[in-house]
C-alpha cells in the first residue's frame, strides 16, 4: 500500500498537468492533486463496480422467451451493513485527508510578503508594501506570499488556477489567501464568482518572477514615471489610482464626466459659467476637485491633495490628452 | 357535469373500444372545466403542460448559449445578453421545470391512484398550487418584458441589490410565489399520504416512490418558507434600500448566501428524491422482480431529506466562512453520500436473477444508473475541502450539477412520463422511437456534460461569456452534444404527440406494475376506480401474467387463470 501511494505521489511530482488538472505551480498544488487523483480512481472503481454489475445482469438476466426471474432474496442485512460501512469508512478517510490539506493551504506562514488586493468592477488592483499599485499579481518564485484582499463593490473571486487557489473577495471585509509559487512563469487569475457584464473579462496573469528578480522589477514598477513615457504613465495612474470608477474614457457620463474629448474642450460649470480644460483647469480639479464642478454633477470627488506628486498630474494630464483627438 | 352518450371526443382520446366509457378526460368538455377543475389528474395534466413549456423555454436558452461558446469571442450575443440568459436557464429549469416536475406533474397524477384514493386530502389547495405556478411564470415573463436580470439564479447579493436590470424584483416575486405553490404541493401530499391510504396498506406496503414524495413534500414544507423570507428580504433592499445584505448600508453579504442555501440544498433533494423513487418503481417493474432491500431504499430518503438540512455550508467553502464551520460541513456532507450509494447499491441488486425487459422507461432507468453514478461521485471531490477550493466555481460544478440534476432527475421524468403515459392518456407510444430518443440523450448528454468534468478542473470559470484559448475544443465537443441532446428531444416531443392522435390504445396494465394504478383503466376514470383495488405487496409480480390478445398483463390466481 505505502509502495503504490508513493509511487502515485512520485508520478504526480514528474508529470505536470494531465488530461483532468493543469500544471500544479504552488507548494500545496500537489497535495490537492494527489487528492483529487485519489478520489478519482476509488470514483472510477466504484463506477466500473456498479456499471459492470448492470451491465452483466442485464445481459445475464434478460428477458428470454419463456425464462422468468428466478427466486432469490429481496433482503440481506449483511449485504446492507457491509455497502453501508465499507462507503462510510472511505469518505471518512477522504474528509480527513481534505480537511488536512485545506488546514495547510488554509494557515498562511509567519513570514509571508504581504500584498493587499482589491476587487472591483471589472479589474484587480495588486497594492506593494512600498504603496505601488499593478494590475497584475508579481511574485517571488520559492517565497510564502499572502494576499489581504477586499472588493470595493459586489462579490469577487480570486482564483489562480496552476496554484490550486480560490477565495472571494468580498466588500465589507477582507479575506486572506496564502501560496508558495514553484515556478517562474505567468499564469491565469480569474475572477470566478460572477460580478455582472463584464465578469468574463475580469482576468489578469499572475506572474511569478525568478529568483532575485522580484525586487528589481518591483524598484523598476514603482519608478514608472522616470521609465515610462508620460501619457502611458498616466493611463496607468489612471487605472490603478480610481479614475477610471467615475471617469470614463468612451464618451459616456458616469459619476463625473467621460475624459473623452475633454481636454481643450469648453465645458460648463455649476452656476453657469464656462470654463475652456486646459493644464490648470485638470490640476485644480485634482488637488480641489469640488472649486469648479461641471454643470450636471454632483461635487462628490475626494482631493488628492498631499496623495499624488506633481509628476504624477503631469503624466494624467498627459494621458488625457491623448483622449482628445 | 355534462353528459356524454355516444360520440367520440374530438382528438379520439379514447380508443374506439371504449367510446361510450367514461374517464377523466373525456368526462367533461370545455377548457372551463379544466381550470376549474377539482381533479388531481387534470391538475397533473396541466401541471405537465405548463412546465414542458417551462423546460422548452428553458432548454432553448441552454442551446444558444452552447452556441455562442462555440468559440471564446463574441458569436450571437453580447456580454449582457448571455449574462441574462444563462440566467433565464437556471432559474426557469430550477423554479418553473425541475422543482415541480416530478412531484406536481407526476406525483399529482399518480399519488392518490397509487394509494388508492380518490383524490388528494385537499383538491382546491391543489388546484391553488398550480395557480400559483401560473402567477409564478407569468412574473418571469414580466421580469424578462422590464429589461430581464443577470444575477444568476442564485441572487447573490449584493450585486442582485445593484444589478442595473430593472426584471430583478419581478422575478424574486415569482421565486416567491412558485415557492408556495411548492410548499402547498408538500402539504397536501403530506396530509393525503398519512390520512387516504387504502384500507390495508401499511406505510411499508406503499411504493418506494410514495416515500421519495413523502421525503420530498417534509422538505418543501420546511425549507421553502426561509427562500420565502429571504427573498422578501431581498425585495426589501433593493426596493427601500434597508440594509441587511448590502456591506454599503451595513449588511452583511454572506448572510444571504447562508439563508440562500438553508433552502437551496435541500431543494437539490427536493429535484432529486423524487426521481429516486422513480428509479425504483422502473427498476423493479422492468426487471420483474421485487425490490432488492424495500425498508434500506425508503428510509434512505428520510435519511436524505434529514441529512439535506445540514449541509449548506458546503455551497460556500471560499465564501469566507470560518474553516471549523467548513470542516463541520464538509463532515456533514458526506453523510449524504452514504444514503445515496446504498439505494444505487439496493437498485443494482434488484436486477440479479431477474428478467430484464428493456422497454424506454427501463432504458431511462438504467440511463440513471450510469449517469447518477457519475453525478454523486463526482461530488466527493466537492465535499473534500482541499479539492473543492480548486473546483468551486468552475465548470466541474456546472458539470456535476448537470449529472445530478439531468442525468438524475430529468432522466428519471422521461423515464417516468414513458412509465405513466399510457396510464395518462390511454395510449402507447411507438417503443422504438423512445428507445432511439434515449439513445440520443444519453449520447449528447455524455458529451455535453462529461465535456465539462475536465474543462473545469483545468480552471474554466463557470458563467464566462468569454473565455481563453485553450478550452475552445471542450466547449465545442460540449456545444455538438448539446444539438445531439436537442434532437433526442424533439423526436420525444413528435412520437408522444403522434401517441396521442394515432397511438394504440393502452391496456389497463402494460409493463405488468403491481402497484395500484395499474389496476385501474387506462386512462382512470374521474373516482379513480371503478371497483375497489387489491391492496397487496406492490413489488409482487407473481400473480402477473402478460396477455398478447390485449397486450398487456392480467392478474392471476394460484392456477394461472385469469381473476
Amino acid at each position: 500500500m505505502e509502495f503504490i501511494l508513493s509511487f502515485v505521489t512520485q508520478s504526480l511530482v514528474q508529470s505536470d498537468g494531465d488530461f483532468w488538472l493543469p500544471p500544479r505551480r504552488s507548494t500545496y498544488a500537489v497535495e490537492i492533486d494527489w487528492m483529487f487523483s485519489f478520489i478519482l480512481y476509488l470514483s472510477a472503481f466504484f463506477f466500473a463496480l456498479i456499471v459492470g454489475l448492470m451491465v452483466w445482469f442485464c445481459i445475464r438476466y434478460r428477458a428470454r422467451e419463456g425464462g422468468g426471474p428466478q427466486p432469490s432474496p429481496s433482503h440481506n442485512l449483511k449485504l446492507e451493513l457491509v455497502w453501508t460501512i465499507i462507503p462510510l469508512l472511505l469518505v471518512i478517510a477522504i474528509f480527513y485527508e481534505g480537511f488536512r490539506g485545506f488546514m495547510r493551504l488554509s494557515v498562511p506562514p509567519q513570514n509571508a510578503y504581504n500584498i493587499n488586493v482589491t476587487g472591483q468592477k471589472w479589474k484587480w488592483l495588486f497594492s506593494y508594501p512600498n504603496g505601488y499599485v499593478d494590475e497584475a499579481l508579481h511574485v517571488p518564485v520559492d517565497r510564502p506570499v499572502r494576499l489581504t484582499m477586499t472588493s470595493e463593490d459586489v462579490i469577487h473571486s480570486l482564483y489562480i488556477p496552476a496554484f490550486r487557489l480560490k477565495k472571494d473577495v468580498v466588500p465589507g471585509r477582507y479575506h486572506t489567501v496564502w501560496f508558495n509559487a514553484t515556478a517562474a512563469g505567468e499564469y491565469d487569475l480569474f475572477c470566478a464568482e460572477f460580478c455582472g457584464k463584464d465578469h468574463s473579462n475580469m482576468i489578469t496573469k499572475a506572474v511569478v518572477h525568478p529568483p532575485g528578480e522580484f525586487e528589481k522589477w518591483l524598484e523598476d514598477a514603482s519608478n514608472f514615471l522616470a521609465k515610462m513615457p508620460p501619457h502611458e504613465a498616466g493611463e496607468k495612474l489612471y487605472k490603478v489610482r480610481g479614475c477610471a470608477q467615475c471617469h470614463s474614457i468612451d464618451g459616456k457620463a458616469n459619476t463625473g464626466p467621460t475624459f473623452k474629448g475633454l481636454m481643450g474642450h469648453e465645458v460648463a460649470l455649476k452656476g453657469g459659467t464656462t470654463i475652456v480644460v486646459d493644464e490648470n483647469y485638470i490640476r485644480e480639479s485634482i488637488l480641489e476637485p469640488n472649486a469648479k464642478v461641471v454643470a450636471g454633477f454632483q461635487p462628490v470627488m475626494p482631493t488628492f491633495k498631499g496623495r499624488i506628486k506633481d509628476e504624477e498630474i503631469t503624466a494624467i494630464i498627459e494621458y488625457l490628452k491623448t483622449l482628445t483627438e | 357535469m355534462a353528459t356524454q352518450t355516444s360520440t367520440i371526443p374530438a382528438g379520439g382520446l379514447a380508443g374506439a373500444r371504449d367510446s361510450a366509457e367514461k374517464n377523466y378526460l373525456n368526462e367533461s368538455k370545455g377548457i372551463l372545466s379544466w381550470l376549474t377543475t377539482l381533479d388531481h389528474k387534470r391538475i397533473g395534466v396541466m401541471y405537465l403542460i405548463c412546465i414542458l413549456g417551462a423546460f422548452f423555454l428553458g432548454g432553448m436558452s441552454a442551446v444558444l448559449l452552447r452556441t455562442e461558446h462555440l468559440s471564446g469571442t463574441p458569436n450571437l450575443m453580447e456580454a449582457d445578453a448571455y449574462n441574462k440568459l444563462f440566467t433565464l436557464h437556471g432559474a426557469v429549469m430550477i423554479f418553473l421545470f425541475i422543482i415541480p416536475g416530478i412531484p406536481a406533474a407526476l406525483g399529482n397524477f399518480v399519488l392518490p391512484i397509487m394509494l388508492g384514493a380518490k383524490d388528494v386530502a385537499f383538491p382546491r389547495l391543489n388546484l391553488c398550487s398550480w395557480y400559483l405556478w401560473v402567477i409564478g411564470a407569468v412574473c418571469a415573463l414580466l421580469s424578462l418584458l422590464l429589461g430581464g436580470f443577470d444575477t444568476g439564479w442564485t441572487f447573490y447579493t449584493p450585486y442582485s441589490t445593484s444589478s442595473p436590470f430593472q426584471g430583478v424584483i419581478p422575478i424574486v416575486t415569482g421565486a416567491f410565489i412558485l415557492g408556495f405553490s411548492s410548499i402547498f404541493t408538500g402539504l397536501n401530499f403530506i396530509v393525503t399520504i398519512h390520512k387516504l391510504r387504502a384500507p390495508g396498506m401499511g406505510w411499508f406496503k406503499m411504493p418506494l416512490f410514495l416515500w421519495g414524495l413523502y421525503s420530498t413534500a417534509l422538505i418543501q414544507v420546511l425549507a421553502t418558507p426561509v427562500l420565502g423570507i429571504t427573498l422578501l428580504l431581498l425585495i426589501v433592499e433593493r426596493a427601500l434600500g434597508v440594509g441587511i445584505f448590502d456591506p454599503a448600508l451595513g449588511g452583511d453579504p454572506v448572510l444571504f448566501q447562508h439563508f440562500f442555501w438553508f433552502y437551496s440544498h435541500p431543494a437539490v433533494y427536493i429535484m432529486i428524491v423524487p426521481a429516486m423513487g422513480v428509479i425504483s418503481e422502473l427498476i423493479s417493474v422492468f426487471s420483474r422482480k421485487h425490490i432488492f432491500s424495500y425498508q434500506f431504499i425508503a428510509y434512505s430518503s428520510i435519511a436524505i431529506a434529514a441529512f439535506g438540512f445540514i449541509v449548506w455550508g458546503h455551497h460556500m467553502f471560499t465564501s469566507g466562512q470560518s474553516e471549523l464551520m467548513n470542516t463541520i460541513f464538509s463532515l456533514l456532507t458526506f453523510s449524504v453520500a452514504i444514503p445515496s450509494a446504498i439505494k444505487v447499491f439496493n437498485w443494482t441488486a434488484t436486477m440479479y436473477k431477474g428478467s430484464i425487459v428493456f422497454k424506454t422507461p427501463q432504458l431511462y432507468a438504467l440511463s440513471f444508473l450510469f449517469l447518477f453514478g457519475i453525478g454523486g461521485l463526482t461530488g466527493l471531490f466537492l465535499a473534500t475541502l482541499s479539492t473543492d477550493i480548486h473546483l468551486h466555481d468552475t465548470y466541474f460544478v456546472v458539470a456535476h450539477f448537470h449529472y445530478v440534476m439531468f442525468g438524475g432527475t430529468v432522466i428519471a421524468f422521461l423515464g417516468a412520463l414513458h412509465y405513466w403515459w399510457p396510464k395518462m392518456f390511454g395510449k402507447m407510444y411507438n417503443e422504438n422511437w423512445g428507445r432511439v430518443a434515449c439513445l440520443l440523450i444519453f449520447i449528447g448528454f455524455n458529451m455535453t456534460f462529461f465535456t465539462q468534468f475536465a474543462m473545469g478542473s483545468q480552471g474554466m470559470p463557470r458563467r464566462y461569456f468569454n473565455y481563453t484559448e485553450g478550452y475552445t475544443t471542450y466547449h465545442v465537443v460540449s456545444t455538438i452534444g448539446s444539438y445531439i441532446m436537442a434532437v433526442g428531444f424533439f423526436v420525444i416531443a413528435g412520437y408522444l404527440y403522434y401517441s396521442l392522435i394515432r397511438g394504440r390504445k393502452a391496456p389497463d396494465n402494460p409493463w405488468g406494475g403491481a402497484s395500484l394504478e395499474w389496476q385501474t383503466s387506462s386512462p382512470p376514470p374521474v373516482e379513480n376506480f371503478k371497483k375497489d383495488p387489491i391492496v397487496g405487496d406492490p413489488y409482487d409480480f407473481s400473480n402477473l401474467k402478460y396477455d398478447p390478445a390485449i397486450g398487456g398483463y392480467v392478474r392471476v390466481d394460484a392456477q394461472g387463470v385469469a381473476s
